[in-house]
């Protein structure tokens, strides 16, 4: 049976696999190539020929390094905010009982579980009621507000695999309950808070549809580039987008590999 | 016991015995931790919600000001109006969560079983276009569905857009602002919603229960119907949820990738509260949006959860 079919129905979900991870990283491949690409009208739809222009001079379109500072700016913001409540509610979830609890655990559920589109367009009634003008603070408050529930889950699934002993081991020790904080528990509990963080960041900075109902006339870097998706896409939204893409790759690697040789030290 | 729970600030009975009772300053402290995030939460998600209800029951216009006149009539007109991209909404990311389940299972379940050492590379790969913003990603789709294009030729060749025409997904010999690649940018865009629940899912499961189904003389095939599959099911229905609600809500690819023909509910509620300004329809749809989601949502996990258990 060792025939060219066989073969294919044994390692059918090995191909079906890497044709969904070609299907996710195409749009990427594309990017990247047409990052390269200098075209002839307002958009960077076809290829034409091959040129660095873009590259060299990544600013040279108005607003766009603008917004994207922007978007920078409020994606540290809003992590910080997100992570610093998120983190404190989810230590008082795990480590105590109280009666609200399933309230809470609810109320924090639900921003996960609401089309995306109905929370922008509650902020929107809320703001329009109060008369509050839209702009850099209005966005801000809608991105540690929904940063908040994501951060929250990340760092319960951490803490909840924690064993308590430590921390009673450190009392044991006359450890003082800050000395315990600072010393055992935020040490242990900082993956599941790092987690939190570099994922609100990426949620942060990469929202577009909250931001579109709260941002009034500010441009964050996705709204620059929806806006340009009617005016006319710049080649220098493909060199950022290569570059953002490239970087995470680098950093994630990085991070991987400096897991890796703790490991090996720890095993030694 | 209860009764001071509630009320934390005052002091416990006389009559309960002290050894037992943590100090009134201890029980506080989950309250303490918690008051700035839920009041972040409370003034932010749940006072809008409240404020979008009584929009949503006002009358008037931007000129004279609106009033809240308890017009539920709005809800009707809106929805009777606006049925069709009800219906497209739900149908485009039914469709859309669908095919991400058929796409991501294999992936998910090659990272957990049998990428060895490549796991971390692959998963890395899954993130990564995470980081490269979703709009340009979208806009990259444009170019590979463009009319005339590789990607369309192919399909014409093949004969799929016959299928695809017939089935009025698309139109013609073109792709780009037809439902089809409005379903694929869908498709695409929450992908790695429902492979990551999927992957964790299926990692937890212990490889040896597919060793002793198999020295039960279970078939491949067997094995994956009878227990990696149930087994998984956390993570399908938490990746479906994933895709499913982020996808009725959204407005991105229907405007990028379709026409108007292929308008979703995202679109009207977006136009109506930024372009039209009609508040009071647009809060109405979205609370519509919300309870059709809600109640879908609610009847699934229930289906999903007893089929756990069988």
């Amino acid at each position: 049976m060792r025939t060219p079919l066989a073969w294919l129905r044994r390692n059918l979900v090995v191909i079906a696999g890497l044709c969904t991870l070609a299907y996710l990283i195409l749009p990427n491949l594309v990017v990247t190539v047409f990052s390269f690409n200098n075209p002839t009208g307002r958009f960077n739809y076809s290829w034409q020929e091959f040129s660095l222009e873009a590259w060299k001079d990544p600013c040279g379109v108005a607003d766009l390094c603008g917004s994207l500072g922007l978007s920078l700016q409020i994606a540290l913001w809003s992590t910080l905010g997100a992570t610093a409540l998120g983190t404190a509610i989810a230590f008082a979830l795990v480590r105590y009982r109280f009666r609200a609890r399933g309230a809470v655990n609810s109320l924090i559920f639900l921003p996960m579980a609401m089309p995306e589109i109905v929370m922008a367009a509650s902020l929107l009634a809320l703001f329009l009621n109060m008369g509050i003008e839209l702009g850099f603070w209005t966005i801000l408050i809608a991105h540690v507000m929904f940063c908040l529930s994501f951060v929250v889950a990340a760092v319960k699934a951490r803490v909840l695999s924690m064993d308590p002993r430590l921390e009673e081991a450190a009392r044991d020790l006359y450890a003082g309950p800050v000395q315990t904080f600072l010393r055992v528990t935020l040490p242990i509990a900082a993956p599941g808070i790092a987690a939190g963080a570099l994922l609100s960041f990426a949620l942060s900075f990469d929202d577009f549809i909250i931001t579109n109902f709260n941002s009034g006339n500010t441009v964050t870097f996705p709204m620059f580039v929806w806006g340009s998706a009617q005016r006319g896409t710049p080649v220098q939204i493909n060199v950022i987008g290569t570059a953002m893409f490239v970087i995470a790759v680098l950093v994630v690697l990085a991070g991987q590999m400096i897991g890796n040789r703790r490991k090996k030290a720890q095993t030694k | 016991m209860t009764a001071t729970a509630e009320a934390p600030p005052q002091a416990p009975a006389a009559a309960d015995p002290p050894v037992h009772k943590p100090s009134v300053r201890k029980r506080l402290v989950p309250y303490w931790l918690l008051l700035p995030g839920i009041l972040w939460l409370l003034v932010f998600f749940v006072l809008p919600m409240i404020y979008q209800a009584s929009t949503s029951v006002q009358t008037g216009s931007l000129e004279e000001g609106f009033q809240v006149t308890w017009h539920f009539q709005t809800y009707w007109d809106a929805f009777t109006e606006y049925y069709p991209q009800f219906l497209r909404s739900l149908l485009y990311a039914g469709t859309a969560t669908v095919l991400c389940l058929l796409l991501g299972y294999p992936l998910a379940y090659l990272i957990a079983f049998k990428a060895g050492r490549w796991r971390n590379l692959l998963l890395i790969l899954v993130i990564a276009p995470f980081f490269t913003s979703f709009l340009i990603r979208t806009l990259a789709w444009k170019t590979i569905l463009a009319d005339g294009g590789p990607v369309v030729g192919a399909l014409n060749s093949l004969h799929v857009l016959d299928v695809t025409s017939w089935l009025g997904m698309t139109e013609g010999d073109r792709v780009l602002a037809t439902p089809l690649a409005v379903v694929c940018g869908l498709t695409y865009n929450f992908l790695p919603f429902m492979i990551l629940p999927l992957y964790t899912s299926l990692e937890r499961i212990d490889t040896r229960l597919h060793e002793a189904a198999g020295d039960l003389y279970a078939r491949p095939v067997t094995t994956f119907r009878k227990v990696t599959f149930p087994l998984s099911m956390p993570g399908v229905v938490s990746g479906t949820l994933l895709t499913f609600i982020p996808a009725s809500g959204d407005y991105v690819n229907a405007e990028l990738l379709g026409s108007t023909d292929t308008r979703m509910i995202g679109n009207v509620i977006q136009s109506q509260y930024l372009r039209i300004l009609d508040y009071p329809t647009a809060a109405a749809l979205s609370f519509i949006l919300m309870a059709i989601v809600l109640i879908m949502v609610t009847i699934y996990i229930r289906r999903a959860g007893t089929e756990d258990l069988v």
